[in-house]
């Protein structure tokens, strides 16, 4: 892999409403190279989302608050910057796009416009090259008849071109991290394969490092070099994909590979689902946020969240089964093994 | 004998316009949807947004009037059953919808909820009504005394699972699950779905699952039922659909779906469709995925839709029907390939 880009340590952010103290994110890290993909996997919830929202300093404030950590964007840590300099990171250095295209998009507004206002904010130039820019990044994304298209608004598009005139918008300024919070989620999978063919074109071009955020193992699968699966605010595991995808240590991510029915299974196997309901935010035990649904919960699980463990190659875990007894469990999963075998 | 057989159906909705609200054309919604469900079996109805598969499951219950074609249910034609034959219709054709969120007055107390049609349909007494719902609660992984709750007391897969409950209400033979676990987190789904599978087993049910996401209905359903732009384009046993595709728009849409296995990922193609699916209100002429199909030939693929057909060679006993000139069994100038059957 390339050049490290960003380094994020122990970041908190916790958002403190009426009824208490919600800690979407508490004490992630991670990082982002050059040329990479790095996928965050959660349900609703998890943080992921929240996570992404916090690099580029965008969480509400109040209720939400960034309460530790750092990120380290090429040696700058963003959480010392004032808000003025962070404007310059926003679309030059980080650019993200967001799951709804609908609502992203200013309804009243010229899609052209819209990309030509941010090459005029960020890059300084005049409104006609900018125009002419914002018509080349939607023939680039993929946008036939472009220089027409440009001179549309939102609503003549359809799901999947706003997904791209999105992808244009975020790219205009080179940006050397591209943030995608579930891109693809509102949109039909024949399109879905469209606009992942156009992020994965985009990164070669401009050599950025991406983070996609979705709840689908599938889509991390087919995009991501590395992946973290969140849980409760959480990372319980991060590692390159296949070693999370063959070497799981988490009942979490043990119980989310088990979940999913697979298009090319060819005997059908019953699922094995994760018990119970998505946790309360509010009420999260101060260890492990999974406890209550993990079925190998043991006494202590509870009190403290686990210290990191290096398992493997860039591969880490949180969980306080020893790791022998981990193996020994995951042995015994027949839908687990089924995928490693 | 199936249980339930779809014949022709259509349902196009006027599009109005001007200020007399003339009619100045039609989406054509479902245009001419064939297809049977035998007792006890599971059909999976999936396709993208806009390709007809709800209003579907919608016409076949008659929560929509269709415009053409018959619908018959056990013998008896659905379409034309006057009122009161159509109210003893619906104790044996319920429905799931997929948002666990609108679907549940949020006013009323989960018992009254999963009860209603007891009362409605005027069975037993109130005491008894009140058993069988405890007993419903029961059976869908919920308890007795979370009846007195209100439905904004529950999770989306607590909720999903009241609306399982009250399609169970009138031990009913057919049951349309329009989306049903899409709304849900994955870990959540999968409780979804072996719910389903297990109530199958244990009450002789008979499902037809609508849903967009390839993966499940692949997973749940026996056959599976391919819907574009308001037609089928083909119908397959579920074990044949994902090795042999026969229907260049299936071929796509599978590949299009991903694994979640880093390694098959890497080793498999993907047919990326050109543009977006035509607005049903002015389908093309033809063949209705002519535009977006590598395999096309002006003639005969833009002069008229190719018939659903059932596929030459197939096993014996595996149904599979295909409405296309050009199968994928055959390479493009109408030699065998490697998928033909031998």
């Amino acid at each position: 892999m390339g050049e490290r880009l960003l380094e994020v340590t122990d970041l908190s952010t916790h958002f403190f409403t009426h009824a208490g103290v919600v800690k979407a994110v508490n004490g992630v890290s991670f990082s982002l190279d050059r040329n990479e993909t790095l996928g965050i996997v959660g349900e609703s919830g998890s943080g992921k989302t929240v996570a992404a929202l916090s690099l580029l300093r965008l969480v509400p404030d109040p209720p939400g608050k960034i309460v530790e950590g750092s990120i380290v964007l090429k040696g700058r840590d963003l959480l010392t910057l004032t808000e003025d300099e962070m404007r310059e990171v926003r679309g030059n250095d980080i650019a993200m796009i967001f799951q709804d295209p609908m609502t992203s998009l200013n309804p009243v507004f010229k899609v052209g416009w819209q990309i030509a206002e941010a090459i005029m904010l960020h890059q300084g130039k005049g409104q006609r090259e900018a125009n002419r820019m914002a018509a080349e990044l939607l023939a680039r994304v993929g946008i036939s008849d472009a220089a027409r298209r440009a001179n549309e608004y939102p609503f003549e598009f359809s799901g999947g071109m706003r997904q791209r005139a999105m992808i244009a918008m975020a790219i205009s300024c080179n940006p050397e991290i591209l943030i995608a919070d579930e891109p693809t989620t509102a949109l039909d999978v024949t399109i879905q394969a469209q606009i992942m063919d156009v992020i994965r074109e985009m990164q070669g071009v401009y050599d950025s490092g991406v983070i996609m955020i979705t709840h689908d193992l599938g889509v991390v699968a087919q995009m991501a070099d590395r992946v973290m699966v969140m849980y409760g605010g959480r990372t319980v595991e991060y590692g390159p994909v296949d070693e999370v995808y063959y070497n799981a240590h988490q009942p979490y991510t043990w119980g989310l590979l088990g979940s999913l029915p697979r298009l090319d299974e060819v005997e059908k196997q019953r699922l094995t689902p994760i018990k119970g309901q998505p946790p309360n935010l509010l009420l999260l035990p101060p260890g492990c946020p999974f406890c209550g649904r993990c079925p190998y919960e043991r006494p202590g699980c509870r009190e403290a969240f686990p210290e990191l463990e290096i398992v493997g190659p860039g591969h880490g875990v949180h969980c306080w089964i020893p790791l022998d007894e981990r193996v020994a469990i995951r042995e015994k999963l027949p839908h687990f093994m089924a995928r490693v075998a | 004998m199936s249980l339930l057989e779809v014949k022709d159906l259509k349902k196009h909705f006027p599009i109005k316009s001007g200020i007399l609200r003339r009619t100045t054309g039609h989406v054509y919604a479902v245009d001419g949807v064939s297809f049977s469900i035998d007792e006890g079996e599971t059909l999976g109805l999936v396709g993208e947004s806009g390709c007809g598969k709800s209003t579907t499951g919608r016409v076949i219950l008659r929560l929509l009037p269709a415009t053409g074609g018959k619908v018959t249910f056990d013998g008896e034609d659905v379409m034309s059953a006057s009122h009161a034959d159509m109210q003893r219709l619906r104790r044996d054709m319920q429905i799931i919808f997929q948002d666990p969120y609108s679907s549940l007055n949020p006013r009323m107390r989960v018992n009254n909820i999963v009860g209603e049609s007891l009362r409605i349909h005027r069975i037993g007494t109130d005491k008894e009504r009140g058993e069988r719902v405890a007993e419903l609660l029961e059976t869908v992984g919920l308890t007795a005394e979370q009846g007195q709750r209100y439905p904004h007391e529950f999770s989306g897969g607590q909720r999903q699972r009241i609306g399982v409950a009250r399609a169970l209400a009138l031990n009913p033979r057919l049951i349309v699950a329009d989306e049903p676990v899409s709304a849900l987190d994955v870990s959540i789904q999968a409780q979804m779905i072996n719910l389903l599978e297990d109530l199958q087993s244990r009450l002789k049910l008979t499902y037809l699952v609508i849903a967009h996401d390839l993966s499940v209905v692949k997973h749940i359903s026996d056959r599976v039922v391919v819907m574009y732009l308001g037609k089928v384009v083909e119908i397959a046993d579920s074990s044949l659909l994902y090795e042999q595709p026969e229907h260049p728009y299936t071929e796509a849409l599978l590949s299009a779906v991903p694994i979640p296995d880093p390694r098959t990922e890497r080793a498999r193609r993907r047919i990326i469709l050109e543009g977006d699916v035509p607005s049903p209100a002015n389908p093309p002429k033809g063949c209705v995925f002519h535009p977006r199909c590598a395999r096309m030939q002006a003639d005969p693929c833009t002069v008229a839709m190719p018939p659903l057909e059932s596929t030459a060679g197939q096993d014996a006993g595996v149904d599979h029907e295909v409405a296309c000139y050009f199968p994928t069994r055959y390479a493009a100038d109408g030699t065998a390939t490697a998928n033909a059957p031998a």
